[in-house]
C-alpha cells in the first residue's frame, strides 16, 4: 500500500504463541485456515453460512480491561478479522490428560450423540464458562448462548444440563490461570498501526483510524467493506464471489465508540450487537428481547449495527427498530461528513444513499421522551437465529389517552425498511382505548405496503400480522401490561410495561 | 427405572454407560469422513446440477469448466464404465442425467480438482441449455396429471362404504403433512481410494455400506469383492444416508477410477439440501363414521405422497404409512388407500419413522375431529378407540396386536401428568384470556418393529479374541450417534464377563461382515446385538470346553464373570485362559448371525405378520398460542415410553428426547418450500429452521414404561430409534386444541407444519363467518 508508512501483517495468539501472517489470500476463512492449512480438524463445517455453529471457536479479546472470550463462527469469519485476538479451538481445552470442565460435563450428561455438533457446543459453553458464574437457574443465559448451535440428535436437554453443571461455578481452568499473561500478549499486539496484507490489486486491510479508513476507501472505492462478515462471509462461501479487496472496519477506533450522551445514544458503525445490547436494552425491555433473538451469540459477537444498516437488506432487524426510535445516520466520504434521518438512507431494494467510498460512521438514537412508549416485535418461524418474516417497531407518544405521536416501522413488508405513514397519520389524535377506531386505522396498513410471498411467509400473513402487531402494541400500552399478550419466552425478560 | 431382577447379575447391560466416543466427541478427536488424513495427491469432487427442474438437455458445454484453474477432470455419464445407476431398488437413479433432467440441481456432471474450492468454482462455469418443460412440483400437481410413479395399494376390511352411507355421525376432511429435511450435521461425504488391480476402498458416511459397495461395483463394472466400504461413524443419518449416500460414494469412486488418484466428495450444505431426498410430504383425505361415544365404525383414508422423480425406497415407505394409519386404534371397517406420486423433485427417501409418522398424524387428527364433533375430551375419544387385548385387536393388514400396552401407558401418563386437572385449568384460562389460548393433548404411539421387506431382517457380526484377552468387535450395524456401538459392546462384554474397555469397537467394514442390511428400521441393536452375542457365545463355548478339559470339570460348570473364568474353586484370569486356549489350538474367532423370527409378509395378498413386535409410548404436550401472530410456545411435555428393558438407559433417554424434538421440529417449524419452477427455496439452515435449545420446554419429563419385551429380543429390550419421533404428534394436536378453543365445536383447519402463519390462519378460519 504505497503512500502509507505505518502498516503491518496479521497477528494473533494461538496456543500460547503469536502467529504472524503476511501472505494471506484476502478471502481466507478462519475455518479453512484451521482445517486445510493447520490440519486441525476438530472444528467442523456443518453449513458454511454461520447458521449451525459446528465451526464455533472462541476469540479472546481484552474488553473493558478484562479478558473476554466470545464465540465465533469460523466458517464465515475471515482470518484477517481475528487480528489482535487469542484464538481458542476445541483441541486446546483438554490438558494433561484431563478434559476441560465443560467437556467433562458434556460427557457426564450424555450431551453428545453423533458428535459432529459437539465441538461447537463445547466452544460456546467454554465462552459461557469463562464469563463466570451462571446462576443455578440460569437456563435463559444458557439458551441464549447456545441458540446458534444446532444439534439434530439430543434434543438439547442434556447439553443444557451440562452447561448449568459446568458453568455454575467460577471459572477455574488454565485459561484463567494464564489470563494475565494472555492479556499482556494481547496488549503487545494492540497498536494503532494499520493492518495491510497484500498489494494494491488484492489485499486484506484493517485500518486503525477513521482517517486511514476513509483514505483507503477513497483510493479503493471498489473494495468490499466488512464489519462482522456475517453476510459478506456468505458471499464467499455460498455465492463463490471473488472479493479481491477487503477492508475490515473492526479496528477503526472512532467506529468502535459507544457513547451515552444526554440526548441519546451514539453507536459507532463497528460496534457489535453484543456490545450495543446493554445500552439499547436500557431503552425498553422489548429491545433486550430483540437483542437476544437477533442472530445468535456467534453472530452478535461479530456482526455490527453499522453493517446491518449499510448492507441495506430489506429484512435486517436493526433498521426498523432504529427508524421507529427516530435514529439519525452519519456518514463520511473522504473528509466530508453528513447526516440524515435513517429512513432516508434506504432508497429502494438494494439501493442506499451511499456513494462509492463513503462509509457509515455511526448512528445516533434519541432517548424517548416522557409519555413515549416503545414496542418491538420480531416474527419468525423460530424464536432464535431466524430471519424475520416481519420485524415491527413502534414509538407511540401519549397525551393522556390521546395518541399524540406515532412512529411505526416495519421490515419484511417492502424492498426496504419503511414507516407505515398512513397508519401513523390515522392514529394521531385517537384515544388509545378506542378499539374500533384503532382497528379502522390499522386496517389502512394495506395502503402502506405491498409485501411479497416468499419462503418465509406469504404476503397476506405479513400484512395481517403487521396490523395485528400494531393492535397488540396499542392494547398493551393502553392496559399498561404485556403479561396477557406475550407467550412465555417473549415475556420472561419483561419487567416493566 | 427398575432393573432389580437383572441388575445384580449383570455388569454392563441395563446400565447408563456413556457413548463409546463421548470423550473424543468433546475434544474434536473423533474423525468423520472429511477429517480422515487425506492420502497424498487427493483430489476433490463437486457435482454440477441442472438449472431447471424438468426438460431436455439441449447443450452441455463444459469447455470452460475443464480449463478452469485447478481442474484435473470433468466427469459426465460418458465416463461411466458400466451402469449409470445408483438406485437402491428400481434402476432409475442415474449417477449423471443424460438426455432429460427430472429435478432442479439433478447432477449432470462433476468436476475433479486439486482443491474443493477450485472444484466448486469451476462448476459454475458450465454452459447448460435445457428445453424446459412444466414441472409437476407438488402432490396436487401430480394428482391433477395422474402421475403415479408406481401402482397404488390398499388394505381393506369390511364394508366401510355401506356404513358411511347409512351412519348418523360421519365426518370428512383432509390434512396436509409436510416433508422434512434430515439436516444431519455432517453432510454427505465419501473418500474413494484406488488400490491395486482395479480395486477400491471407499470411506463413506452411510447407513448402508453394503449398498454403497454394490452401487460402486455396479457403476464401475467390477465385482462386489473389488470394493471395500468402511464407515466408522456418521455425523447423523436419520434415514438420509440409507439409500442416498451411494450417489456420492459412486461419484467419488468414478473420479478415482478416471484419475487414478484418491478422490473426496463432500457436498456443500446447499447442494445436500437440493440433491438429496427428504421425508415424503402427504395429502391425507378421509371420511369416517362413529357413534355418539365417538367410537369408530368405519374409516376410509386416501394417502397421496410426493415421491419425487424416482422410486428410491418409496414403495416400502408408503406401505409403512399404511401400516401406521391406525396408530393404536381399531378401525372395524376400513379402507386405507395409497397413491405414490411422481413429481419433478428430488427423490424422497427414508427418514426416521419411514412413512409411519405421516400415517399416525392422520390417525390423531381423526381422533381430534371426533372429539370436536362430539364435544368430548379428545383423550376419551382416544381411549374409546384403542385396540383391545382379546378382541378388536386385528390391524387393517390382518396382524393380531398381541402386546398391546398403549392403554396402560396412556392411563399412567394421564395420572402422572395430572391431565384432568390441567384440562380444567386450561379451559378456565381460555375463557378469560383474549389474545393467548392454551391447548393440551395426550397421544399414543404404537410402532411396528421389523423391516417390512422381510429379507432385510438379518444381521452378522465378527468377533475375535486375541491372545492377551482383548476383543475385537465388528458387526454390520453403523454408528450414526444412536449409541449402537456401545450397546453391542455391552452385550459382548457381558457375554465374556470382561470389562467393557477390553472390547475394541471397530469400524463397520464390508470386508469383515458381508451382505449387511442398512442400519435402519430401528433394528440396529435388536439384530446386531443378537448376532454379536451369538458370535461371542460361540467363542465362549469353545473356551468353556477347553477350560473344562483343562480343569477336568463338566463344561456347564464353567462361568465367565468379573474378568475371570470360574468353575467351583478353579479360577483363572480371562486373558490367561485365552492364552492357554490359543496354545492348545482353540479357534478364537467367530462370525455370528441372526435372523428375526416369527415374521412373514406377503405384500401381494396383504397377509402375514410384518412386525416382530410393537414399541409403544405416549406423550402429553401443553402449548400456548398467540392468536394475533400465530407464534406458540411448548410449555410442558410429559413422556412415558416403552423401550422394553433398556439396554442402556442413558442412550435410550437420548433417543426419546432427541426423537421427540426432531418430530416437534417436523410438525411445527421445519418447512420445505418449493417454488412453482420446482426449486427448493429453503435450502440451508438460514431458511430451513430446525429446533434450537429454546424450543425445548424447560418442563420436559421423560420416563420409561419399564416392562420386559414379551418377545425374545436382546436382553428383552425394545427398539428405540424411530418410535419416539412420533411422540411429537401431541404437540401438533395441542396446537389444534388451542385453536379449537377460539370456537369450540368447529373443526380446526390446520396443516403441518404448524408455522406461525399456519396457526394464525387456522385462528382466522376458526373465527370466520360469525357463529
Amino acid at each position: 500500500m504505497t503512500g502509507h508508512s505505518r502498516q503491518r501483517p496479521l497477528r494473533f495468539v494461538h496456543q500460547g504463541r503469536v502467529v504472524e501472517i503476511d501472505d494471506l489470500p484476502p478471502m481466507t476463512t478462519l475455518l479453512d485456515w484451521l482445517r486445510l492449512d493447520r490440519r486441525l480438524t476438530g472444528t467442523k463445517e456443518g453449513c458454511g453460512e454461520g447458521d449451525c455453529g459446528a465451526c464455533t471457536v472462541a476469540l479472546g479479546r481484552v474488553k473493558g480491561g478484562r479478558l473476554v472470550y466470545e464465540p465465533a463462527n469460523a466458517c464465515i469469519l475471515l482470518l484477517g478479522q481475528i487480528d489482535g485476538a487469542e484464538l481458542v479451538t476445541v483441541e486446546d481445552l483438554a490438558a494433561g490428560g484431563h478434559l476441560h470442565p465443560v467437556q467433562q460435563a458434556m460427557v457426564d450428561h450424555h450431551g453428545s450423540q453423533c458428535g459432529f455438533c459437539t465441538p461447537g457446543f463445547v466452544m460456546s459453553l467454554f465462552t459461557l464458562y469463562q464469563d463466570g458464574c451462571v446462576a443455578a437457574d440460569g437456563r435463559e443465559a444458557v439458551l441464549t448462548r447456545i441458540a446458534g448451535n444446532l444439534c439434530r440428535c439430543t434434543g438439547y436437554r442434556p447439553i443444557v444440563d451440562a452447561a448449568l453443571d459446568a458453568c455454575s461455578q467460577p471459572a477455574n481452568d488454565r485459561f484463567v490461570t494464564a489470563a494475565a499473561a494472555t492479556t499482556a500478549m494481547l496488549a503487545d499486539l494492540a497498536d494503532e498501526t494499520d493492518l495491510f496484507v497484500g498489494d494494491d490489486n488484492s489485499f486484506f486491510a484493517a485500518p486503525a483510524s477513521l482517517d486511514a479508513l476513509c483514505a483507503l476507501t477513497m483510493r479503493h472505492p471498489d473494495a468490499t467493506l466488512v464489519g462482522g462478515a456475517t453476510d459478506v462471509g456468505l458471499w464467499i462461501t455460498k455465492q463463490l464471489r471473488t472479493l479481491p479487496k477487503i477492508i475490515h472496519t473492526g479496528r477503526v477506533s472512532e467506529l468502535r465508540r459507544l457513547d451515552q450522551g444526554t440526548d441519546g445514544l451514539a453507536i459507532g458503525a463497528a460496534v457489535t450487537y453484543a456490545e450495543a445490547r446493554g445500552a439499547l436494552a436500557a431503552v425498553d425491555p422489548d429491545i433486550g428481547v430483540w437483542a437476544d433473538r437477533l442472530g445468535s451469540a456467534q453472530v452478535r459477537a461479530a456482526g455490527t449495527i453499522g453493517g446491518n444498516i449499510a448492507n441495506g437488506s430489506p429484512i435486517g432487524d436493526s433498521p426498523p427498530l432504529l427508524i421507529a426510535l427516530g435514529a439519525t445516520l452519519h456518514l463520511r466520504h473522504g473528509g466530508k461528513a453528513r447526516s440524515l434521518p435513517l429512513e432516508r438512507f434506504f432508497l429502494a431494494y438494494g439501493n442506499q444513499d451511499r456513494a462509492a467510498g463513503e462509509v457509515v460512521t455511526h448512528v445516533t438514537v434519541p432517548r424517548p421522551e416522557a409519555g413515549e412508549h416503545i414496542r418491538a416485535f420480531k416474527i419468525a418461524k423460530r424464536n432464535d437465529q431466524d430471519i424475520s418474516s416481519v420485524m415491527g417497531a413502534l414509538k407511540i407518544g401519549l397525551d393522556g389517552c390521546r395518541i399524540a405521536s406515532a412512529r411505526i416501522a416495519f421490515g419484511g413488508l417492502a424492498g426496504i425498511p419503511r414507516r407505515s405513514e398512513t397508519v401513523e397519520a390515522a392514529l394521531i389524535g385517537m384515544s388509545i382505548d378506542d378499539e374500533a377506531a384503532v382497528a379502522a386505522a390499522v386496517s389502512r396498513i394495506a395502503g402502506d405496503f405491498t409485501p411479497m410471498d416468499d419462503h418465509r411467509a406469504s404476503a397476506r400473513y405479513r400484512l395481517t400480522v403487521a396490523g395485528n402487531l400494531i393492535r397488540k402494541a396499542l392494547m398493551e400500552i393502553a392496559t399498561g401490561s404485556r403479561g396477557e399478550t406475550r407467550i412465555a419466552h417473549l415475556r420472561e425478560a419483561h419487567h416493566a410495561a | 427405572m427398575r432393573h432389580d431382577r437383572d441388575i445384580g447379575a449383570l455388569r454392563h447391560v441395563h446400565r447408563p454407560l456413556k457413548h463409546d466416543a463421548a470423550d473424543r466427541h468433546v475434544q474434536g478427536s473423533a474423525p468423520y469422513i472429511d477429517d480422515i488424513r487425506e492420502p497424498e495427491g487427493t483430489l476433490h469432487v463437486a457435482p454440477g446440477g441442472s438449472p431447471v427442474a424438468r426438460g431436455r438437455i439441449v447443450r452441455l458445454d463444459l469447455d470452460a469448466v475443464g480449463t478452469a484453474a485447478g481442474v484435473v477432470a470433468v466427469l459426465t455419464a460418458a465416463d461411466i464404465p458400466a451402469v449409470n445407476d445408483v438406485s437402491p431398488v428400481a434402476g432409475d437413479d442415474p449417477l449423471f442425467a443424460t438426455e432429460g433432467v427430472e429435478f432442479h440441481l439433478q447432477p449432470i456432471f462433476a468436476v475433479v480438482a486439486v482443491t474443493r474450492d477450485a472444484a466448486r468454482r469451476a462448476v459454475a462455469k458450465a454452459v447448460i441449455e435445457i428445453a424446459e418443460e412444466t414441472p409437476l412440483v407438488s402432490v396436487d400437481d401430480a394428482l391433477a396429471a395422474d402421475a403415479d410413479i408406481m401402482p397404488d395399494y390398499a388394505f381393506r376390511r369390511g364394508d366401510s362404504a355401506e356404513i358411511l352411507q347409512n351412519a348418523d355421525r360421519t365426518l370428512e376432511g383432509a390434512v396436509r403433512i409436510g416433508g422434512q429435511e434430515h439436516f444431519y450435521l455432517e453432510g454427505q461425504a465419501a473418500l474413494a481410494v484406488p488400490q491395486e488391480d482395479g480395486t477400491f476402498t471407499v470411506h463413506s458416511s452411510t447407513q448402508h455400506p453394503s449398498e454403497v459397495q454394490h452401487v460402486v461395483a455396479r457403476v464401475l463394472g467390477i465385482p462386489d469383492a473389488a470394493v471395500e466400504v468402511e464407515v466408522r461413524r456418521m455425523g447423523g443419518g436419520f434415514g438420509g444416508k440409507e439409500s442416498q449416500a451411494s450417489h456420492w460414494a459412486a461419484m467419488a469412486a468414478l473420479a478415482a477410477k478416471v484419475t487414478g488418484r484418491p478422490c473426496k466428495l463432500r457436498l456443500d450444505r446447499d447442494d445436500d439440501f437440493a440433491m438429496t431426498g427428504k421425508r415424503h410430504d402427504f395429502l391425507a383425505t378421509y371420511r369416517a363414521a362413529h357413534d355418539v361415544e365417538g367410537r369408530l365404525s368405519a374409516v376410509e383414508v386416501g394417502f397421496a405422497s410426493r415421491c419425487g422423480y424416482s422410486h428410491d425406497l418409496s414403495s416400502s415407505i408408503n406401505d409403512r404409512t399404511m401400516f401406521h394409519a391406525d396408530n393404536a386404534y381399531f378401525y372395524p371397517n376400513v379402507v386405507i388407500h395409497s397413491r405414490r406420486m411422481k413429481t419433478s423433485t428430488v427423490s424422497n427417501t427414508a427418514f426416521r419413522g419411514f412413512g409411519g409418522p405421516q400415517g399416525m398424524v392422520f390417525a390423531e387428527r381423526l381422533m381430534d375431529r371426533i372429539a370436536w364433533a362430539t364435544g368430548r375430551d379428545p383423550l376419551d375419544i382416544r381411549y374409546a378407540n384403542l385396540y383391545g387385548t382379546d378382541d378388536h385387536n386385528i390391524t387393517p393388514f390382518g396382524m393380531t396386536v398381541e402386546d398391546n400396552v398403549a392403554g396402560e401407558i396412556m392411563r399412567r401418563l394421564e395420572a402422572s401428568c395430572d391431565y384432568r386437572a390441567r384440562r380444567s385449568e386450561i379451559t378456565a384460562f381460555n375463557a378469560s384470556s383474549r389474545v393467548l389460548k392454551k391447548g393440551l393433548a395426550l397421544t399414543p404411539v404404537k410402532f411396528g418393529i421389523s423391516f417390512t421387506t422381510t429379507f432385510l431382517n438379518q444381521a452378522g457380526a465378527l468377533v475375535h479374541v486375541y491372545q492377551d484377552g482383548s476383543v475385537h468387535l465388528n458387526h454390520g450395524g453403523t454408528e450414526m450417534g444412536q449409541g449402537l456401538f456401545v450397546k453391542v459392546a455391552q452385550v459382548v462384554a457381558e457375554e465374556f464377563g470382561i470389562a467393557l474397555d477390553r472390547v475394541r469397537i471397530t469400524a463397520t467394514h464390508t470386508g469383515k461382515v458381508p451382505n449387511t442390511s442398512p442400519t435402519a428400521a430401528s433394528s440396529g441393536t435388536d439384530m446386531n446385538g443378537m448376532a454379536a452375542r451369538n458370535a461371542a457365545a460361540e467363542i465362549k463355548g469353545r473356551l468353556a470346553e477347553f477350560m473344562a478339559r483343562h480343569w477336568q470339570v463338566p463344561v456347564d460348570t464353567v462361568q465367565f464373570r468379573n474378568d475371570r473364568v470360574i468353575s467351583g474353586e478353579n479360577v483363572m484370569g480371562f486373558a490367561e485362559a485365552v492364552k492357554k486356549a490359543y496354545l492348545a489350538r482353540t479357534h478364537l474367532s467367530a462370525a455370528g448371525y441372526y435372523a428375526t423370527p416369527k415374521i412373514t409378509w406377503d405384500r401381494a395378498s396383504g397377509t402375514g405378520r410384518p412386525f416382530f413386535y410393537f414399541a409403544y409410548g405416549a406423550s402429553c404436550s401443553e402449548v400456548t398460542i398467540d392468536t394475533l401472530t400465530g407464534e406458540f410456545t411448548l410449555d410442558r411435555v410429559d413422556i412415558l415410553h416403552d423401550v422394553g428393558r433398556s439396554l442402556n438407559p442413558a442412550i435410550d433417554i437420548g433417543q426419546i428426547e432427541g426423537g421427540f424434538v426432531q418430530g416437534m421440529g417436523w410438525l411445527t417449524m421445519e418447512e420445505l418450500v418449493f417454488d412453482a419452477r420446482g426449486r427448493l427455496r429453503t435450502h440451508a439452515p438460514s431458511t430451513y429452521k430446525i429446533p434450537t435449545a429454546r424450543d425445548v420446554p424447560a418442563d420436559f419429563r421423560v420416563a420409561f414404561f419399564d416392562d420386559a419385551n414379551r418377545e425374545d429380543t436382546i436382553y428383552r429390550s425394545k427398539a428405540v430409534g424411530e418410535p419416539p419421533l412420533m411422540l411429537a404428534i401431541s404437540v401438533f394436536s395441542a396446537i389444534a386444541d388451542a385453536v379449537h378453543a377460539l370456537r369450540p365445536g368447529r373443526a380446526v383447519v390446520l396443516d403441518a407444519p404448524a408455522t406461525p402463519e399456519a396457526i394464525l390462519f387456522a385462528c382466522e378460519a376458526q373465527l370466520a363467518g360469525g357463529s
